[in-house]
Parts: C-alpha cells; sequence; structure tokens
C-alpha cells in the first residue's frame, strides 16, 4: 500500500512527466497535420502532390532521426540523469517548433525557407528521440512495482492527447481568422497556420516550470550515489549480446507493430478520409476528435490491466485486431462516403456564387460553390475559383476542390470505424511503456528502451502515411492497397511477439 | 517451442534477405522509371532507413537460429553478465 504522500509524489511525477510528454508531441504533430499548407508554403508550387512529397519527406525526416535523439539523449540520459535531459528535450523541440512558425515562406527567401524548415525538423525529431524514453523511465522509476503498468499508461495518453491538441488548436485558429467563414480559411492558409506554432512557446515555458520542480529519479540517484552509472551506455545496449538480444526482441516482437497500429488508426486514417474518400476537413478532424476522446481512457484501462494479466497478451490481441480488421474498416469507410448508388436529390441541390471585389485592383475573386445533395443524405461541396477583371472578362483560376459532408448517421459511423482503429492503439500502446522498461536495467535503461520504442514507432510508424500513399500511387487500381503495409508489419511482429516474448512482469526494475 | 523458435530464426534470415532485395529491386524500377528529386530522395531514404534494420533483424534470426531465445533473462544480472 502507498502512503498518501507516496500517492502525492507519483501523481506529482505523472502530471509534470505527462504534460511535458503531451506538449513535444503537440509540436511535433502540428507540423504533421499543416503538411498540405506547408507544403505550399515552403516548397516550390510546380506540382502540389511533389510539394505534399516534400512535407512527407520532410515529416519521414522527423521520424527518421527519432532514433538518433534516442541515441544521443538516452546516453546523456542514463549518464547525466533522466530529469535533465528529458527538460534538454523540451527546450530543443519549443524552440525548433516556435521558429518553425517564424520563417519567411519560399516567396520571399527561396530555397532557404525548405531548407531551414528541414533543418529544424530534424531537431524536432532529435528531441522526441529523448523525449518519451526519459518520461517513461521516470515514471516507471517511481512506480510501486504492482501499479508500473497503470501508472505508465498516462505517459501512453500523451502521444494521442498531444495529437487531440494539435487538431483541436489548429481547427479554432482556422475558424477565429475572420468573421467569414472563407476569409477566415484563406488568412489561415496564407499566415494563421502559423499560429499554432507560436502557441507552443506558452506550452514549453510552463512546462519547463513544472518539469524544474522535480527531483531526479530515486533508482538513478541510488546508481549514481553508489558510483554504478554506465560508462558508455550506447556500447552496453548494442555490443552486449544480452543486452542487443531484447533490444531487437522489442523492436521486432513488440514496437514496430506498435508503430505501425498507431500510426495507421489516427494518421493514416485521416489522410485516406481527406484526400481518398474525400470527406470535408473539418469533418475529418471532428470525426478524429470525437474518437480520440472516447478512446483514450482505455489506455487507462489497458495499462491497468496489464498489471494483473501481463503486457504480451494485450498487446498482441492489439496488433491480431489491427490485422484482420483494417481491410474491412476501411471498406466500411469507403461504402459510407460513397454516392455512386445514390440519386441526386434536386429540391436540395444549388449554386453559390461569392464575388470579393479587389478594391483599387480592377479585378476580384469569384468562388462558385455547387452543393449536390444526394438521398443517402451525402452532400457533395464542388469549390471553383475564378478571377473577374473590372471589363467582365473571367479568367478561371482552376482551382478545383472536391469535398462531402456526411449526414449526422453516416458522421457517428465513420467515428465509431476510428473509434475501432484507436481501440487497437490502445490494446497495442497502453502497456507499452512498462513492458519496455522492465525489459532493461536501470544503468542503460534509457538508451535501451528508447532506440527499439523510436525505431519502431518513428521508422516503421512515421512512414506508414507515407508509404500507404506511396502504394496508393503506384497500385491505383485498389483504393486499399496501401494498408498492406501496416497489415504485413503487425502480423510480423504478432508472429514474433507470440513466439519469442515472455508475459512475465518483471516485479523489480531496481536492478 | 525451442524448436520452433530456432526454425523461424532461419526463416527470419531469409525473409530480411528477400525483403530488402525487393526493396532494393523496387527502389530501382521506380526510379528509373521516373528519375526525379522527389522520386530518387524517397526511394534512397527507404533503401538507407531500412538497411541497418535489415541487419538488426538478419542478427535476431541468427540470434534466434543459435538459441538465444530459448530462455529470456529474469534479471538485470543477467542482461549485464
Amino acid at each position: 500500500m502507498q502512503s498518501p504522500s507516496e500517492k502525492k509524489v507519483i501523481r506529482k511525477v505523472i502530471f509534470a512527466s505527462s504534460v511535458g510528454t503531451l506538449i513535444e508531441w503537440y509540436d511535433f504533430y502540428i507540423f504533421g497535420s499543416l503538411a498540405p499548407i506547408i507544403a505550399t508554403q515552403f516548397f516550390p508550387k510546380t506540382n502540389p502532390t511533389a510539394a505534399l512529397l516534400s512535407t512527407l519527406a520532410t515529416f519521414a525526416a522527423g521520424f527518421i532521426v527519432r532514433p538518433f535523439g534516442a541515441l544521443v539523449f538516452g546516453r546523456l540520459g542514463d549518464k547525466v540523469g533522466r530529469k535533465y535531459t528529458f527538460l534538454l528535450t523540451l527546450v530543443l523541440m519549443g524552440g525548433s517548433t516556435f521558429a518553425i512558425g517564424l520563417i519567411p515562406g519560399y516567396d520571399t527567401i527561396g530555397f532557404l525557407a525548405p531548407i531551414l524548415v528541414l533543418l529544424l525538423r530534424l531537431i524536432q525529431g532529435l528531441a522526441l528521440g529523448g523525449e518519451y524514453g526519459g518520461a517513461a523511465t521516470y515514471v516507471a522509476e517511481h512506480s510501486p512495482e504492482n501499479r508500473r503498468g497503470y501508472f505508465t499508461s498516462w505517459i501512453q495518453t500523451t502521444a494521442t492527447l498531444g495529437l487531440l491538441l494539435s487538431l483541436g488548436i489548429i481547427l479554432i485558429t482556422r475558424k477565429s481568422m475572420s468573421a467569414d467563414a472563407a476569409d477566415s480559411i484563406r488568412a489561415f492558409e496564407d499566415w494563421g497556420w502559423r499560429i499554432p506554432f507560436w502557441f507552443s512557446v506558452i506550452l514549453v515555458g510552463m512546462s519547463i516550470y513544472i518539469r524544474l520542480k522535480m527531483h531526479e529519479s530515486p533508482m538513478f540517484s541510488k546508481l549514481k550515489a553508489d558510483g554504478k552509472l554506465s560508462i558508455n551506455p550506447i556500447k552496453e545496449s548494442l555490443t552486449k549480446k544480452a543486452n542487443l538480444k531484447m533490444v531487437l526482441l522489442a523492436l521486432f516482437g513488440a514496437t514496430m507493430g506498435q508503430g505501425v497500429v498507431w500510426y495507421t488508426g489516427q494518421f493514416y486514417a485521416q489522410t485516406f478520409m481527406e484526400n481518398t474518400i474525400k470527406i470535408d476537413f473539418e469533418q475529418t478532424r471532428t470525426i478524429l476528435i470525437c474518437a480520440i476522446v472516447v478512446a483514450t481512457p482505455l489506455f487507462i484501462f489497458f495499462g491497468n490491466l496489464s498489471d494483473k494479466i501481463g503486457r504480451k497478451w494485450i498487446i498482441m490481441v492489439g496488433l491480431l485486431s489491427a490485422v484482420l480488421m483494417y481491410r474491412p474498416i476501411y471498406q466500411q469507410m469507403i461504402n459510407i462516403s460513397s454516392v455512386a448508388e445514390s440519386q441526386v436529390d434536386n429540391s436540395k441541390t444549388h449554386i453559390d456564387r461569392v464575388l470579393k471585389p479587389n478594391a483599387g485592383k480592377g479585378y476580384g475573386l469569384q468562388n462558385t460553390t455547387a452543393f449536390t445533395v444526394y438521398e443517402n443524405g451525402i452532400t457533395e461541396k464542388k469549390v471553383h475559383v475564378d478571377t473577374v477583371y473590372s471589363s467582365g472578362v473571367e479568367k478561371p483560376q482552376l482551382i478545383d476542390k472536391t469535398s462531402k459532408e456526411l449526414p449526422s448517421d453516416r458522421y457517428w459511423m465513420m467515428v465509431g470505424l476510428i473509434f475501432l482503429q484507436i481501440l487497437f492503439v490502445t490494446m497495442s500502446y497502453g502497456p507499452i511503456a512498462a513492458f519496455l522498461v522492465e525489459m532493461f536495467p536501470t544503468k542503460i535503461r534509457y538508451t535501451s528502451m528508447s532506440l527499439p520504442y523510436h525505431l519502431g514507432n518513428g521508422v516503421f510508424g512515421g512512414l506508414t502515411p507515407f508509404i500507404a500513399v506511396l502504394l496508393g500511387t503506384m497500385y491505383t487500381g485498389d483504393l486499399l492497397v496501401g494498408l498492406w503495409y501496416p497489415i504485413i508489419v503487425a502480423g510480423f511482429c504478432l508472429l514474433i511477439g507470440t513466439i519469442y516474448l515472455s508475459n512475465k512482469i518483471d516485479n523489480n526494475v531496481k536492478d | 517451442m525451442n524448436a520452433i523458435k530456432k526454425f523461424f530464426g532461419v526463416v527470419w534470415m531469409i525473409l530480411g534477405v528477400v525483403t530488402y532485395g525487393i526493396l532494393l529491386k523496387t527502389a530501382l524500377e521506380e526510379i528509373s522509371k521516373k528519375p526525379t528529386t522527389d522520386t530518387i530522395v524517397q526511394w534512397s531514404i527507404f533503401v538507407i532507413i531500412f538497411f541497418p534494420i535489415t541487419i538488426g533483424f538478419l542478427i535476431f534470426g541468427w540470434l534466434a537460429f543459435k538459441g538465444a531465445y530459448d530462455d529470456l533473462p529474469t534479471s538485470s544480472d543477467e542482461i549485464e553478465g
């Protein structure tokens, strides 16, 4: 039993660690969520797909450097301490996020713009690589042995809540730029997208203040006092066969599968809704937000459950569910957003034209929005923009955007389908911090657990939306082709984990 | 169970080589089909980043084949050796 003062300490530890980690995820994900806008701001506009791919490549760069961050900051955390290392990662993350919001666009400073964005994105990736392992280790090393899954599961909620916060801030900013909805969106795409980046500085400042008040992990302090710290944590992690085999097992038997499930359920699902089945921007975000809000407590539930029945089978059931259910779920997403077998309801179909004069310049922009309403309740919206000169001549701009708005029943069905995917995320991700902490000894824990986590989550997982989109462009006949990547990776991880992992909970992480 | 672990060790080694071979072949085909900077950069990222991971997978297969996973450590002393 914990005394009230011990409970108070652990609550403080969880709060300080979780808030900082949440903010780091927020910083990391606003870039991904704003990828299409960033593409138009920082990359040559010759081809929108090329611009998007360039941004996604930058996005991937943010993920690919994460394992290097795990090594650099993991080493620091095992030598200098958990507390100061994850303070440093927070400062780096906050600083680079704020700076991205300040960089002038490609139109202003040319190629320096994408180069600076890339550099700052790499710093973000490095910082994140050092953050998670520190926070998970810090909380686990404060936790009582029979509640480690429960307490570390709060850290596991932060990635999803960081994504939720990023989606929420983006939606609010996008809507509040102007009283007129179209003007607000235009202003957001022009410069308002920078606000979520600037907002980060407030969050990071608060988090640094909270973390500065925390003490070092008791297990690390004891090792330090006993003079038993590792001299070279990276060497010990990767060259000692006994430890290397556990690093490899953690990667191939748990984190690579968990990584693809995480990114399919929360990122690829968003890309698929917006780009493949053309759901409206705002609906896509609110669908994801609703599903995340309902599913997030399940991280805690499965973390807690793992203290009672072990970590392995919860993670494996999450992977198995993803492997079996992804294709039916995505097929259903296509079906409920389809208008192919529905008749047009002519009584509700209409066209809106809005002319926005550009004072003193002799021309204006005319937005033509055609609303086609189908009998199944879906509204298809096609936006077309023309330049109208004072002489009356119209020059088509060829800016056509098609999107669909789902009626209430289909909207909630879509929320349910996304919820299912996040349920798989909570099963495979909820217990994983405790699982990784228990695999490695204290003196090289930060390095050893960070590396497989960021290879699995960052590389295998982070590349999921990119590889899935790429498969879609290579095999255009099958809308679901992109799912084969997460299904195959999760499938192999399931097989490896089932055969090689142990379900035993290591009660002693003090060694 | 230990025999299964060792057998799959061989499977992982073969799979690692085959998968990386397919990745390399696809990368070369896609780059020759469309030799733009974008294509070269994205496929190069995949080829480079998955190389050390493939090596890791081969080591994992080798260790499994040699019986390193027959018994998992139960305390940190076994890991620190």
